[in-house]
């Protein structure tokens, strides 16, 4: 009897999953290319930050072995695949390890900004009232700034008080991303709380946070795995751009793909190119990859912009048909 | 048109008197976050070896000595009269280093934008136009690849071809040494003034100098456009009208040129306005990358050099241009499209 129950309950829940997950299963066309482009790029960059360790040829900051030190500026060899940079440093092994960072980094960002912007945003745009006037007002205010440049100044004021740079840089980051996730959640909160569903609740006699917790926070949460991944795709971007100014993590706590970057501008003068070139597109695969994953999600999901496998619903005039049409016209 | 003359005026006014408030937080944004920092800003930036005394007097001088609300108070006032202050390790006048390096990176980004409005709308318009086609394909993922490739990194590539390899284009600096020492200074922006002085060859090395960063700039810039464009391009072909249009039966190639693409083109103006404040980080990064002496580059340097002053001031132009920018582009808004209007 209660296996029957637990199997029934399994069933249901493979239901709802396969519910959750059919979009994915249905997309086709580029949508579908995309988010198997972009979740194999990620997955690419996740293993190789996982398996750091035993993929890397050298540590990050290595530029000797056996006693006896690796060239400067080496051309790509068989011993060094990318090359080796100014510092005697393996290049790809460099490249290896700031998979590492660059992830670390990102992930930290994103629970951060979730945390700090999802609650936020509920508790404003559920409540209202001259607490959510003010919220949306200084979100504006930092909305502003460039991210980038908000990005620099808390980098650089935390800079010296704060040890750990990725600890530093995820903060920098997180600073820049509350206000879009407060932004979206808000203004997403305030189109929900009018439901028919939430007065219903309402009008049950459920607490506001019953409310918050159970009919509004699972309607609103629906759209953050898309604002998350295209958010880590410009995290990865702000990220190197803070390196590159030499903000953030620091060469001695780890590698990092933009300053990596940054050291090589002033070997390009002099036509060295592997210094820069290998770290700089590991940032363009992995921040493709993200946003390829993001787009691709965002197509599939949502259902504005979703195109399905079978049968075409679209009795509008389907940019598809607007091409029949111009080629059947003289 | 009176009626409509009216609703603008209001609108005018209630945007404006909403954006007070905004840059008295923003303002006070700035300020906490750069006193907050422990330590006198002005040991900060002059270093361990200058005697305490020497630091005393100088604090006393830019008044860092008096208490934190005292210097709010002042430096509120000063901003509201137009002063952003004085660096602490160079002794410049924020609104010297603005007049001069901000009419570098005006220059910058004035071409960025016409580079990325140029890819943008070509790259965008056909993408949308033949959604699903290899088109489109190619063009969406031009945009998603210029999109994920750092500002400083395609500044490199571009250093290593067209700089070192070729050896067409100089990669850095806004002039070269003679042209700077020989053109004549009017409003700081090397190219008009070398247009002013009708001095040609001042004009080329000017140009040859631009090309490199700008492209830089604005190819990654493009990228949002692109994406953008052809969106909006997408969602106008799906309008009514555009069916009305279809169902009066004009050509489809009037239908898509004289009336989708026409509409899909007003965002543009919001979009360019929305984006300014990632136009000016990617400007800070390409700025350093071909050593442009831009505000972003300044930035930079006054950061390195911890003069708390100088980042401060530069921190608060870069925000007053964004959102005085944001006021511009709403009212161009109101005026085209009276439903903006509340």
């Amino acid at each position: 009897m209660a296996t029957a129950a637990a199997t029934t309950r399994l069933h249901r829940r493979t239901i709802g999953l396969r519910r959750a997950f059919a979009p994915i299963a249905e997309a086709r066309g580029f949508a579908r290319g995309m988010l198997w482009t972009g979740a194999g790029l990620t997955l690419f960059f996740v293993a190789l930050a996982i398996f750091a360790p035993l993929i890397s040829p050298y540590g990050f900051d290595q530029y000797q072995s056996g006693g006896h030190r690796f060239a400067q500026l080496a051309h790509p060899s068989h011993s060094h695949l990318f090359g080796t940079t100014v510092q005697s440093t393996d290049v790809l092994s460099r490249i290896v390890w700031g998979a590492q960072t660059e992830l670390e980094v990102v992930a930290l960002a994103l629970v951060f900004g979730l945390l700090v912007g999802v609650p936020l945003g509920l508790f404003s745009g559920y409540f209202g009232g001259a607490f959510d006037r003010g919220a949306v007002l200084f979100m504006d205010a930092m909305f502003a700034f460039p991210p980038l440049l908000l990005a620099i100044v808390i980098a650089f004021l935390l800079g010296s008080s704060v040890n750990s740079g990725v600890l530093v840089a995820a903060i920098a980051i997180t600073v820049t991303y509350v206000p879009q996730y407060f932004r979206v959640v808000r203004n997403h909160v305030i189109s929900v709380r009018e439901e028919p569903y939430v007065e219903a609740a309402r009008a049950l006699g459920a607490k506001p946070t019953t409310i918050l917790r159970r009919y509004v926070f699972f309607n609103v949460v629906q759209n953050v795995p898309v604002i998350a991944t295209l958010n880590a795709a410009d995290a990865v971007l702000t990220l190197t751009a803070l390196g590159f100014l030499g903000y953030g993590v620091q060469p001695t706590q780890g590698a990092e793909w933009g300053y990596d970057v940054s050291r090589a501008v002033s070997d390009a003068a002099s036509g060295i190119w592997w210094t820069g070139l290998f770290p700089g597109l590991a940032i363009v695969l992995l921040v493709t990859g993200l946003t390829l994953l993001g787009e691709g999600l965002n197509e599939t999901i949502n259902p504005v912009l979703r195109k399905r496998a079978f049968r075409r619903v679209d009795f509008a005039a389907s940019p598809s048909q607007a091409l029949a049409s111009e080629t059947l016209e003289p | 048109m009176g009626v409509q003359g009216s609703s603008l005026k209001r609108y005018a006014i209630t945007r404006l008197a909403l954006v007070i408030p905004m840059l008295f937080i923003l303002l006070t944004l700035v300020f906490v976050l750069m006193r907050v920092a422990p330590g006198n800003p002005v040991s900060a930036s002059l270093g361990g070896h200058v005697p305490p005394a020497v630091i005393k007097q100088i604090s006393h001088q830019l008044g860092y000595d008096k208490p934190l609300y005292t210097q709010y108070g002042h430096y509120m006032w000063d901003v509201v009269r137009g002063n952003f202050g004085t660096t602490i390790s160079d002794r410049r006048s924020v609104g010297s280093i603005i007049l001069v390096n901000g009419a570098a990176t005006l220059e910058l980004t004035f071409f960025a934008v016409i580079v990325a409005l140029v890819v943008g709308l070509v790259v965008g318009l056909l993408a949308g136009r033949y959604r699903d086609s290899p088109i489109d394909a190619g063009g969406r993922l031009f945009g998603i690849v210029v999109y994920a490739t750092p500002v400083f990194f395609l500044g490199l590539l571009a250093q290593l071809v067209f700089g070192v390899w070729l050896n067409w284009l100089p990669t850095s600096d806004q002039a070269s040494p003679i042209t700077q020492a020989l053109l004549k200074t009017h409003t700081n922006i090397f190219f008009v003034d070398a247009i002013i002085d009708g001095n040609w060859g001042a004009l080329w090395d000017v140009t040859k100098h631009l090309i490199l960063p700008a492209t830089t700039l604005g190819l990654v810039y493009g990228g949002v456009f692109i994406r953008l464009i052809r969106i909006n391009v997408i969602r106008t072909l799906k309008e009514d009208y555009i069916e009305a249009a279809r169902a009066r039966g004009i050509n489809e190639r009037s239908v898509v040129y004289r009336h989708a693409f026409k509409n899909a083109l007003v965002p543009v103006v919001t979009v360019i306005g929305l984006q300014l404040a990632l136009l000016l980080g990617g400007a800070i990064l390409t700025e350093t990358t071909f050593n442009w002496p831009g505000l972003g580059h300044e930035l930079y340097i006054y950061l390195q050099n911890r003069d708390y002053a100088a980042v401060q001031g530069i921190v608060v132009l870069f925000g007053l241009v964004v959102v005085l920018a944001s006021i511009v582009i709403d009212f161009v808004n109101a005026f085209i499209d009276p439903r903006v209007r509340y």
